[in-house]
């Protein structure tokens, strides 16, 4: 591929990785669910040079007590972000186990051509049986059909960003049009369990499509751009990454790292006393930065990216800044994203042809 | 208008709120002029809500359907059409403006509590207690060819789930104590235990266990918004609205007698009769003479009633396909036919359609008209014409006389349709103490001088209403 060996993108929900790690934050419980801490942090990991931020979502709350219990939409705080900030991708989580596909294919649309052509989307399952409850919706039981699901939900919103080509806006004062409605489909999705007509009540995102990031064990590689792979070391991940089948990789790594104050060890070791910081099998790197440097060096050669888990935002981010982008753009092994380039374009990925438009049409989309 | 002593009318301080309705989907947006602008690139949006920020206006407003329109089956064509998701868009605008309210149009029908109510809770903390919801609901399967649910509910039931729903969402924005999260990373836990409470509903339309997410804004509830206009919809207004978004700001009477009703039903659900806000949609055309806002609306309706927008007009009302018909030539020769309402923007025509072609035929043959004239001087109705200082003695007699509150302005032109209002109406109103010279407070209820939300008031206050 063309650009950096390594795209970094930064998971920025809540105080960190650990369920505890509002105790080391450096603002008030109070205060974390207000604007001025979401452009703070957003701010930090623009100016570090990430290439993506990620806001982890779902209509439960995303802890228990003593923990945070508190937060707000992935959708409605990247909107926030991306009139915030001007390069960084923004890709929030969004489960479609119950959501409806119309609605999130739409609030999507609307975060590309808010940020300019910047947005993703991180496709995850609601797989608690509380998460029915909550939409007051029949559960959708097994692993089965929660990928069904996400199968159906991304294919129905993909389907409703193409539905609007790109020229359909015409304003043609000679014959009274503003719309080419040639240039408009229904998408007449019949699946399992709903069909959708379309098409959308969105013009198509600036990328033609965002860019989907999910596992692909959870949804089909076909649909994805970008595979999120988990593995508890380099090996493990570089296996999963050469079966993923999917345009780009991306590695989940926790950080755990030694600032000024503390080394990552004692850090995580302080959370610890507190709460659990839940396995999910990802590589962990609990020390330097340094060492962390070599770690992504070494992941460069089996992965696109590598998305940062730190344990505090307040401690990590800093650390992550002022020393690990830094040591990895002087080996020009990442580079920040330009100014006025879409997120596509930033991973190296082409912007798609509309499934709908007629071959002509396609061929200069591909231009 | 003869203006008289500005003391001697029955509210003599009443000051005018405004609020802005970005269209997005009609054919009042003229999207034929040269500075005619995008109506989605975030710019458009950004400069309009800011440019009504400049005017201290109370309220940004998008609007929302869930369908592309269509007429006998096919997409309707000749309108701007294509907008953002409304609240996607209201957060992306939090963080670029101050003070100005952010007022999300959003169906009941084809949302869920759990979702919606937490969205705009979530606006609503991103914009520091700035978000408003405008209730809408809908009954047509055709709509509902969109989404998991399907279409049909019945009509009667359209307000009845949306009043459940108004119902969950309160409850969820209720759900956490005041003061619920900790002060300081040195608490024993983030929260105080049992300060979040549970909803649990069993009702016809939800049937839900729900951890709400989000404490309370600054503002405690999004303010909610009612546009309808029936008589069931007014009563939905009367027991659960803030503000209404009326379609009766043209003519004072009607405005007036509108006011008085909605007045009555408030009284009658035991709320103080200043507890809600009126604010009608309205066009302001403003001229620097009276002349010069009259050649600028005839220009204007002109722009918006193109010959194949009157011909789309007429046949809704003829119930046919009028499109190969000459729209500067005379009304169409056939009769009219009454058809079924499947919900699809086609086919909202009006009950019965002779009795006004009728009448559009004999005020056309009166004066001489075209059938695009006819369309224009017969259709809605919904602006104001005039001078600065004109429209200003106007909206004074408005106001003072408690037949609005205010109006919810819809500009003609993206993105520039608020500067002359901003820049030469709001002037001539301060002038006149009938609008402020700054934002009092930080929050939309501050704006709009709007109690505290229903559900947090005592029981004394209540009955003091009534």
């Amino acid at each position: 591929m063309s650009g950096p060996a390594l795209h970094l993108a930064v998971e920025i929900d809540g105080d960190g990785a650990h369920p505890a790690a509002w105790r080391r934050a450096a603002h008030s419980p109070d205060q974390l669910l207000t604007p001025r801490r979401l452009a703070r942090i957003a701010a930090v990991a623009e100016n570090a040079g990430f290439t993506l931020i990620t806001l982890d979502d779902g209509v439960l709350p995303p802890g228990a007590g003593p923990d945070p219990v508190g937060r707000i939409g992935a959708v409605e705080r990247a909107a926030f972000v991306a009139a915030a900030t001007s390069t960084v991708g923004i890709a929030p989580v969004v489960p479609v186990t119950y959501a409806e596909p119309f609605h999130v294919s739409s609030q999507l649309a609307s975060l590309d051509h808010i940020s300019g052509g910047r947005a993703g989307w991180v496709v995850t399952e609601e797989e608690l049986p509380e998460a029915a409850r909550a939409w007051g919706r029949p559960l959708v039981a097994d692993a089965d059909a929660r990928a069904r699901e996400s199968r159906d939900g991304v294919e129905v919103a993909r389907a409703l960003w193409d539905s609007w080509e790109d020229d359909a806006v015409i304003r043609s004062v000679a014959t009274s049009r503003y719309l080419d409605r040639d240039r408009l489909h229904y998408v007449d999705f019949s699946g399992e369990a709903y069909s959708v007509k379309g098409p959308a009540i969105v013009p198509r995102p600036p990328q033609g499509q965002l860019v989907v990031l999910g596992d692909p064990g959870r949804v089909p590689a076909a649909q994805l751009d970008v595979a999120l792979v988990a593995g508890r070391d380099v090996a493990a991940i570089a296996t999963a990454a050469a079966a993923a089948g999917t345009p780009r990789v991306f590695a989940e790594v926790e950080v755990a790292l030694d600032t000024t104050e503390a080394t990552g060890a004692e850090r995580v070791a302080d959370l610890e006393r507190h709460t659990e910081w839940t396995d999910r099998g990802r590589l962990r790197h609990i020390g330097t930065a340094d060492q962390l440097v070599a770690v992504l060096a070494e992941l460069s050669h089996h992965v696109d990216g590598v998305r940062l888990h730190p344990l505090v935002l307040d401690e990590d981010l800093p650390v992550l800044s002022s020393l690990v982008l830094p040591a990895l753009s002087a080996r020009r092994l990442v580079a920040r994203p330009l100014p006025g380039t879409s997120l596509r374009s930033t991973l190296g990925l082409e912007r798609p042809a509309n499934r709908f438009a007629p071959v002509a049409a396609v061929q200069e989309d591909a231009r | 208008m003869t203006r008289t002593d500005p003391l001697d009318v029955p509210r003599p301080h009443a000051q005018l709120h405004f609020g802005v309705f970005f269209q997005g989907v009609n054919h009042w947006t003229i999207w034929s002029a040269p500075d005619s602008g995008s109506q989605i690139d975030p710019a458009s949006f950004r400069r309009v809500a800011q440019t009504a920020e400049r005017g201290l206006f109370d309220a940004f407003f998008l609007g929302e359907g869930l369908r592309l329109r269509e007429v006998d089956g096919r997409i309707h064509d000749l309108d701007v059409a294509g907008r953002p998701d409304a609240i996607t868009q209201l957060a992306a605008l939090a963080a670029v403006t101050r003070r100005i309210g952010l007022v999300s149009t959003s169906n009941s029908t084809f949302n869920e509590p759990a979702d919606l109510a937490r969205r705009l809770s979530g606006l609503d903390l991103l914009s520091e207690g700035r978000a408003g919801w405008n209730v809408v609901t809908t009954d047509n399967a055709w709509t509902g060819a969109n989404f998991r649910r399907g279409g049909y509910l019945d009509h009667a039931d359209r307000y009845r789930r949306a009043e459940e729903f108004l119902t969950v969402a309160r409850a969820l924005w209720d759900g956490w104590q005041e003061g619920a999260v900790a002060d300081s990373t040195d608490a024993a836990s983030w929260s105080a235990p049992d300060a979040v409470r549970q909803v649990r509903h069993r009702g016809p339309q939800f049937d839900v266990d729900l951890t709400p997410t989000l404490p309370r804004s600054a503002q405690g509830h999004p303010v909610i918004f009612q546009a309808g206009d029936s008589a069931e919809g007014r009563d939905f207004a009367a027991r659960n609205a803030d503000v209404i978004f009326s379609a009766h700001g043209n003519d004072f009477d009607d405005a007036l007698a509108f006011a008085e009703d909605i007045r009555t039903r408030l009284r009658a659900v035991g709320r103080p009769d200043d507890d809600l806000r009126i604010l009608p949609g309205t066009e302001i055309i403003i001229g620097a003479t009276e002349e010069e806002a009259q050649e600028k609306k005839r220009w204007i309706r002109l722009q918006q009633v193109t010959p194949a927008t009157a011909l789309g007009i007429a046949g809704l009302l003829w119930g046919i396909d009028l499109s190969d018909h000459d729209a500067d030539g005379p009304l169409p020769k056939e009769d009219p036919v009454v058809a079924e309402n499947d919900g699809s923007f086609g086919a909202r025509r009006i009950a019965d359609p002779r009795e006004v072609v009728a009448e559009w035929r004999a005020k056309a043959e009166t004066h001489g008209w075209s059938l695009r004239e006819t369309v224009i001087a017969l259709g809605p109705q919904r602006g104001h014409v005039g001078t600065p200082s004109g429209l200003a003695d106007k909206f004074a007699h408005f106001v003072r006389h408690g037949a609005v509150d205010g109006f919810n302005v819809t500009p003609y032109l993206i993105p520039d349709g608020l500067d002359d209002i901003v820049d030469l109406l709001i002037p001539e109103l301060q002038e006149r103490g009938l609008y402020p010279t700054e934002y009092t407070g930080t929050t939309l209820r501050d704006h709009l001088g709007l109690r505290e939300p229903l559900t947090h008031r005592s029981a004394p206050e209540r009955r003091r209403a009534g």
